[in-house]
């Protein structure tokens, strides 16, 4: 069952790019895993290391300022390509709650709720500026009510985002799906026997 | 009665339950697995003491992390072996059938559902692979999921989903010499963009594709979640019925006419209208290579690499600039005089046996470049079965290229079929993203009568003057 997400306050990690593919997210190479965790050691392998395996300093995460930050900042369509959930469970336990994008790829958006990380859609307009402040000061942190659908930047200034009901609902609640879904056994039952 | 898309009517068939706010419990028809994404989704059934509701409906095999050279030698990857197994496990006691190494129905999972005529019209099926899209060419509603779907859809055999957007991208016109499919789809995706369809099912239509074979409308159908779409579909017609008949999982000959006059309802009706359009002539298309790293980077193989500095978007210029540099590309430089290491030919866009031909209808007689090394791999038992009959395998082996076993292979590079840093390939795969296949490689997205060429000439080459 997902953890549940009802509010977060964190630090901004403000990743600058767009189309950040799931092959960027977590590399195939770490994919032959048969657990659900231990994914975040290996989270952005590619930009987080050098390819003799040490810290490539450049990368923004790797900024001493950027450590322990918990909402990941990015640029449009993150998560596109493939269907590996191994991606939010990598941002989630390398330490990221909230992911925040002008816009996601669909089954990326669809495997966070599954997992308690909280995926936010805020304009293009709002991400620039998040982005250009969580660069310019020493700590920048956010504020996500689920509950009021707001991201609040330090100054107080709130952001409506939009989700979807069932999604809110699910995810407030840390509600296992399955379970939700086979209330209804009845009517799949029924369905099955109608064909 | 409204008007409805294929798409409509192939949900409204699947409706177990809708909610008052849109969340619909839909049914799943079949559901495919492999061994990347579903250890978790096994685990989640025996943690939760849940059972498998219909093992008649799943169907498994492995083909992401296996190697494609000689069978009959132990995996060395021990990471990627235990993956394996644990399938081979789960497989048996869940008693779901697999077609695993030893079976001659053994292969990339988008190729095998098609080819063991799992894949039906009007069928609603889902696998844990974004390319489940495939499947959408013979008129399925067919998307990729995350595992903790698979583990819903092993359990319940239903999905909770929301009725999506429609796309329709029309192709209009016969197909010129030398374009393929292929071309056809990376085009769209350079119109588009890699996040174009997001939130939408595609119907592609028009008459290049009713002239299209059910292999090449398969490539096309593969490539919609590169444009961000979750399904894409084409309407059954006699191509798609005559492809089916006969096939190990099809309706049987006393039931098969029943099943294509049901099939026949399933197409979009004449005046049902879309909430997305794009049109496309087929004529005004050339041979497509890409030059960044994601698939909506692309050019015509006429074309140059384009220069950052003259995009107004700064988006744009920013993942350009970044693009070419990771492929060590410089603006305005001929995508022919682009020289490439590697070749691979394969993966679940482009290694049917059709595609097979048409890169060894322009390899034969000739030899790989020394400075390429070249990789064909099968996109199963059977097309790897039936090309050597037909000796497509000597004529492939007589030009230099190696001749594999089934299996993702270099597309997704999580088996030992990688490139090496730096190096760049000319690939008839999906996906040219940073890394895809091996650290710092360098994939150039193309056709396969053009990844042949390629190989050939040691550099991208206009297949139209072969």
């Amino acid at each position: 069952m997902p953890e549940p997400f009802t509010q977060h306050e964190g630090r901004v990690a403000p990743l600058d790019r767009t189309n950040v593919d799931t092959d960027q997210i977590i590399p195939k190479q770490f994919l032959k895993r048969i657990e659900r965790t231990g994914f975040g050691q290996f989270l952005f392998n590619d930009w987080r290391f050098l390819p003799d395996g040490s810290l490539n300093t450049a990368f923004v995460l790797n900024e001493p300022r950027y450590q322990g930050t918990t909402i990941l900042v990015a640029g449009d369509n993150f998560g596109c390509g493939s269907s590996r959930e191994h991606a939010p469970w990598a941002l989630q336990d390398y330490g990221f709650r909230v992911v925040i994008s002008p816009s996601f790829a669909d089954i990326f958006y669809n495997n966070c709720f599954k997992n308690g990380l909280l995926p936010v859609v805020l304009s293009e307009e709002t991400i620039r500026r998040i982005l250009a402040d969580a660069s310019a000061q020493e700590i920048y942190t956010l504020s996500v009510d689920l509950e009021a659908q707001t991201v609040s930047e330090p100054d107080g200034t709130a952001h409506l985002f939009e989700v979807d009901p069932f999604r809110k609902t699910f995810i407030l609640e840390g509600l296992d799906e399955i379970g939700w879904t086979l209330q209804y056994e009845e009517d799949i039952t029924a369905y099955e026997n109608s064909r | 009665m409204p008007a409805k898309t294929m798409y409509d009517k192939i949900w409204e068939q699947h409706v177990v339950r809708e909610m008052p706010d849109g969340l619909t419990i839909i049914y799943i028809d079949a559901h495919l697995v492999h061994e990347v994404t579903s250890p978790q989704a096994f685990e989640g059934l025996r943690a939760a003491g849940r059972k498998l509701r219909r093992p008649d409906l799943i169907y498994a095999t492995m083909d992401h992390n296996i190697p494609t050279t000689d069978w009959s030698l132990p995996m060395t990857d021990e990471i990627a072996k235990l993956q394996v197994d644990m399938l081979s496990k789960n497989c048996k006691e869940f008693d779901v059938p697999l077609y695993d190494l030893d079976s001659p129905h053994q292969g990339i999972v988008h190729i095998i559902g098609p080819e063991l005529g799992i894949t039906q019209p009007g069928k609603t099926m889902v696998c844990g692979d974004s390319h489940t899209s495939t499947h959408g060419a013979l008129g399925a509603l067919a998307f990729g999921i995350g595992t903790s779907e698979v583990e819903h859809v092993m359990a319940t055999q239903c999905l909770l989903q929301k009725r999506s957007k429609t796309f329709e991208i029309r192709i209009d016109g016969t197909l010129p010499e030398g374009i393929t499919a292929k071309d056809i789809i990376l085009n769209i995706i350079g119109h588009t963009g890699t996040a174009g369809g997001t939130g939408a099912v595609i119907e592609y239509t028009g008459s290049t594709i009713r002239g299209m074979s059910m292999d090449e409308r398969m490539t096309v159908c593969n490539m919609s979640i590169e444009l961000g779409a979750r399904a894409g579909m084409i309407a059954p017609d006699d191509t798609t019925f005559e492809y089916v008949a006969g096939r190990k999982f099809a309706p049987s000959e006393a039931q098969f006419d029943q099943a294509v006059a049901q099939w026949k309802t399933l197409v979009t009706d004449s005046d049902a209208t879309f909430d997305q359009h794009l049109s496309i002539n087929a004529a005004d298309i050339v041979p497509q290579v890409t030059w960044g790293t994601n698939p909506g980077m692309v050019t015509d193989v006429t074309g140059i690499v384009p220069d950052p500095a003259t995009m107004p978007e700064e988006n744009d210029r920013k993942a350009a600039e970044r693009a070419l540099e990771y492929m060590g590309l410089k603006p305005n430089m001929p995508i022919t005089d682009i020289a490439i290491d590697r070749v691979f030919i394969g993966s679940c866009t482009n290694a049917r046996l059709s595609d097979l031909h048409a890169a060894a209808d322009i390899i034969k007689g000739r030899k790989v470049s020394p400075d390429v090394v070249a990789l064909v791999v099968p996109g199963s038992q059977s097309i790897k079965k039936q090309a050597e009959a037909e000796g497509l395998d000597k004529v492939f082996k007589e030009a230099g290229f190696e001749w594999r076993e089934s299996g993702c292979s270099m597309c997704l590079g999580m088996n030992p079929d990688i490139l090496q840093p730096g190096e760049r390939s000319a690939s008839t795969s999906n996906r040219n993203f940073e890394g895809r296949q091996g650290r710092d490689a360098r994939t150039h997205l193309v056709s396969p009568p053009m990844a042949a060429a390629a190989a050939i000439a040691g550099h991208f080459v206009d297949i139209r003057d072969w």
